[in-house]
């Protein structure tokens, strides 16, 4: 199975992400920002870190790039889409999933390990997890907090479409301590904390992260 | 103002130039006119005063730096040293690792936040510059004292800067320091230390070979920040003026330095380049003087060709600007086309601005009129060397002969206070709400990162080689002797590498003073290079470059002698590292090494007020068998976990093993003042399976070090003898200090 990682410039975390593809089986195909060709992957994950630099706003810069109109693209068909941090907040700027991510409420940038609850294993990026299970990985931005009004809120919640949460203290302010979304569908998912960084214990707080990379493998392999 | 040309000079032998205002003495102007045989264009002047400054001359250090040479000792490792951008060792495996220190203290102090994101940049581009992928920073910081008002301004904004920049450059920061003293306020110090590996065949090294190659500006546009901060900035003591040098410092763009990074592996990678050069301090000034005479010395260039952010910029400001995100590399003009093309992908601007000639002369011409002709050696190697005047400072023998004068622990009770002071101890605290706002995991190959005695970093996913670095330093025994300091130093930073199992193996190192023109700093300083010279030369360490910072004064208070030495070690599979602290209950703990009333230059002495008496003695042959120690012990795989004493002494030793994974230590020891307080150097505790203790019993015999059983772990607290400490509140003492004094 050939899952795309997209490199924007100021990407940070692609050759992590490939890495825990790679690592639960999957062939990861690097793509390029400015090459609208998705090289016949059957998945796309939009990783960390800070694309053109922040400019404007995370992610606001992004969401222009020639690639991601083939993303929107075929996310509207179904492809499963992750966004990671950076990710999650192009996805938001392209629309591909409600809200923004706002400055963390103590204003620092934050990295730390975060205990986070899995709250739907309906997506195809959440299905090897149990319900409510809990898993330890790092988080690490800026910009983490989730915000949107009340009615989208109601909307997510309602539609069971918050994926995970944070457990404990509130790292950033995020609303209902949410961690990760999905749309409507539950194809696209948009997740602050970095799973690409739990694969192995020698070089992450878990290797529980694999899990979100090893569900997308089951998803499209049956 | 007309344009100051050569033949200008020529004919104008008398006009008056600025070059006090520049940093420049006046028999160095008088130099520069012997050298040109006419006065120097102002153009030229500029060029001189940024390149002849103490920070890029090294005019003051210069004399005493070459016992590094001279006492260097032999190591196949090294493959390339002192002298180009950074140096280069051999871990192995066809791998090759550079790292090196440098120094933002001044720009930092004057502008917190860019001051100290633009010293991660500077150091990042170095260690680019030698051909080598950046895998990681570490940052020792030193800061005035942590309830000064002014400590709330620097401190935050320095730490957001290195956050700021080294996060988005994608580099996991992985260790440094923090430590705090009054007389560093006003000069706080900012190391930046960064590591980068590469293979063998692609050292790449500043020179400009081959007649007709071009020289090539890739990068930021070139704008009117940080002219002259070598000079005016970095070379001068602060008066009440600080804020008004702020032009002086430079402004960083990290997305453009991320850009470039990638941009110039991939130029590295089809191998285009012959050599290259970052522009850092002193800018186009230092790029193009130290290529050309890197190479046969001849080269011209068209300033008037470097893309501008302000086009209103002078000749002189363009050679002097420190604009960020540049480097010059010299290129064949056949391989140019596809140099354009990668710069291209990556939106880098790039221009060709000159070439190499035959001659050995740097011509810069700005509208076709020659602005600057000069022997490029003169402007970067030849500079002023001085043997300043120093003296031994009254200071020493009044502070050696007076004894640390604190009464010894006795009961439970004094014993308790004294750890939770020593755990709450700014200094010791725990200094999570600094590192948390650093990314220790992006690349994915971070395997120890802070609170750990050493950063360590995989270098290889299939082989599982891996380095590790350590920056050290105590200025407290440095300012008691400073020859024995430097060398305490560099014992303790190859220590903090050995007790993950890994193997010392190179040095760098960031020797931060006050002013040169002091001779008891110039005293300082001297011995400072002699001890770690003497120490590398005894431990078979090579030093494979360092950076020197002056002038961190203000009025007649000097920072204290502050070197900080970093030493890098290789490991050859990172999954059977030595951790930092035990998480099982039932294990033996084992204090390795001799402990003395060593008081002097400690923590607990500092929280008194008092900072007397006399350093220890460095005892480097021991030091190097406690090293053996650990090594034969991890290939043994004998120890759970082994952990440096140092600053604090047992008790913050102990204090970081019992938080780290929440498991307690019951500890039952003799003449418990002594032990818990003293920083005798050297030490190290073990915890390991009591099965093992008869191996590590034979080994601190085989290796004449003193093996002591102190403990065992386990429960919720750490008991010493009849003193009881929960963890919660051992763990809110530890805690609580950063989050109170920076919230």
């Amino acid at each position: 199975m050939r899952v795309g990682v997209i490199t924007f410039p100021g990407t940070l975390d692609d050759k992590d992400a490939a890495r825990a593809i790679t690592r639960s089986g999957a062939q990861a195909v690097s793509l390029w920002h400015g090459d609208a060709d998705l090289k016949r992957v059957e998945a796309v994950i939009l990783p960390g870190g800070f694309s053109y630099g922040d400019y404007l706003r995370a992610g606001a810069i992004s969401r222009f790039a020639p690639v991601m109109k083939s993303v929107i693209e075929a996310a509207g068909e179904g492809m499963p889409v992750l966004g990671i941090c950076n990710g999650f907040q192009v996805l938001c700027e392209s629309h591909l999933l409600p809200g923004a991510l706002t400055r963390n409420s103590d204003l620092h940038f934050l990295c730390r390990d975060q205990e986070i609850e899995i709250t739907s294993n309906k997506t195809p990026w959440t299905r090897t997890f149990s319900i409510n299970e809990k898993i330890v990985i790092p988080i690490k931005n800026g910009e983490g907090s989730f915000q949107c009004d009340d009615k989208t809120l109601a909307q997510l919640e309602d539609q069971g479409r918050v994926i995970a949460r944070y457990v404990g203290d509130n790292p950033n302010g995020s609303r209902n301590l949410i961690a990760g979304i999905s749309n409507e569908q539950g194809n696209v998912v948009g997740l602050m904390p970095h799973p690409e960084h739990a694969i192995d214990p020698l070089t992450g707080p878990s290797g529980a992260g694999l899990g979100f990379f090893t569900s997308i493998l089951n998803s499209m392999v049956k | 103002m007309s344009l100051d040309t050569v033949a200008t000079a020529q004919s104008s032998p008398n006009t008056k130039q600025p070059f006090a205002e520049l940093g420049l003495k006046s028999d160095e102007y008088a130099r520069i006119k012997e050298i040109l045989g006419r006065r120097p264009t102002s153009s030229e002047l500029a060029m001189y005063s940024v390149m002849w400054s103490e920070h890029c001359s090294y005019k003051s250090s210069k004399v005493h730096l070459r016992q590094f040479a001279d006492k260097a000792p032999e190591s196949a490792a090294l493959l390339v040293g002192i002298g180009e951008n950074a140096g280069v060792v051999d871990v192995g495996q066809g791998y090759a690792v550079t790292f090196k220190i440098e120094s933002h203290n001044h720009p930092s102090f004057v502008e917190p936040y860019q001051g100290a994101a633009t010293g991660i940049g500077g150091i990042v581009r170095d260690i680019l510059t030698m051909g080598a992928r950046p895998i990681a920073v570490m940052d020792p910081l030193r800061f005035g004292p942590a309830d000064a008002v002014d400590t709330r301004r620097v401190l935050p904004g320095i730490v957001a800067g290195i956050g700021g920049y080294g996060n988005s450059l994608g580099l996991p920061n992985i260790g440094g320091e923090v430590v705090f003293d009054r007389t560093y306020a006003g000069n706080p110090l900012v190391n930046a230390l960064c590591v980068g590996v590469m293979k063998h065949s692609d050292i790449k090294l500043a020179k400009a070979a081959g007649v007709g190659n071009l020289v090539v500006l890739f990068g930021a546009k070139t704008g009117g920040d940080g002219i002259g901060g070598v000079s005016v900035l970095a070379s001068e003591t602060f008066g009440a003026s600080g804020a008004t040098k702020r032009p002086s410092v430079q402004v960083g763009d990290p997305f453009v330095e991320k850009i470039l990074i990638e941009c110039s592996l991939e130029i590295f990678a089809e191998d285009l380049v012959l050599g290259i050069q970052d522009l850092g301090g002193a800018g186009l000034s230092c790029a193009t003087s130290e290529l050309a005479s890197g190479g046969s010395g001849g080269m011209k260039v068209a300033l008037d060709r470097v893309p501008l952010r302000d086009p209103s910029l002078s000749p002189e400001e363009i050679l002097m600007s420190e604009s960020q995100e540049r480097m010059c590399a010299i290129v064949e003009p056949g391989k140019f086309p596809r140099f354009l093309q990668i710069c291209k992908k990556w939106d880098v601007s790039v221009t060709a601005i000159g070439e190499v000639t035959d001659g050995n002369r740097l011509e810069i011409t700005w509208n076709g009129q020659l602005i600057v002709d000069v022997p490029p050696r003169t402007v970067a190697h030849e500079g002023p060397v001085y043997s300043r005047p120093m003296a031994q400072p009254d200071y020493i023998d009044q502070v050696n002969s007076q004894k640390v004068n604190i009464p010894i622990l006795q009961t439970a009770i004094e014993v308790k206070a004294a750890v939770l002071k020593l755990a709450a101890a700014p200094n010791l605290a725990d200094k999570s709400w600094v590192t948390s706002q650093y990314d220790k995991y992006v690349q994915g190959n971070t395997i120890q990162s802070h609170p750990e005695d050493s950063g360590m970093v995989r270098i290889d996913e299939s082989t599982h080689l891996g380095v590790a670095i350590s920056t050290d330093a105590n200025a407290n025994w440095s300012y008691l002797n400073p020859y024995q300091g430097a060398k305490l130093a560099l014992a303790e930073a190859a220590r903090n590498i050995a007790t993950a199992g890994a193997r010392p193996l190179a040095v760098t190192n960031c020797l931060n003073f006050g002013s040169p023109e002091d001779p008891g700093v110039m005293w300082q300083f001297a011995e400072t290079v002699r001890g770690l010279a003497d120490g590398c030369l005894e431990m078979g360490l090579p030093i494979t470059g360092g950076n020197v910072s002056f002038y961190n004064q203000t009025g007649a208070v000097a920072i204290l002698p502050t070197p900080v030495i970093g030493v890098l070690g290789v490991i050859a599979d990172v999954r059977t590292r030595t951790l930092m602290s035990f998480d099982t209950a039932g294990l033996d703990l084992f204090l390795l090494g001799q402990t003395d009333e060593d008081l002097a230059g400690s923590e607990w002495a500092f929280l008194h007020g008092e900072r007397t008496g006399q350093a220890p003695a460095a005892d480097l042959a021991r030091e190097m068998r406690l090293i053996e120690l650990l090594l034969a012990g991890h290939a043994a795989k004998l120890f759970h976990a082994a952990h440096d004493l140092s600053q604090g002494g047992l008790s913050a030793g102990l204090t970081e093993m019992v938080l780290r994974h929440s498991v307690g230590a019951i500890i039952s020891v003799e003449n418990v003042g002594v032990l818990l307080l003293s920083e005798s150097p050297g030490r190290v505790v073990v915890a390991l399976d009591p099965s093992k203790a008869i191996d590590l019993q034979e080994l601190a015999t085989h290796y004449s070090i003193k093996a002591e059983k102190i403990g065992v772990t386990g429960g919720n607290s750490l008991i010493i003898n009849d003193c009881i400490i929960d963890l919660d509140e051992l763990r809110h003492a530890h805690t609580s200090t950063f989050p109170r004094l920076f919230g």
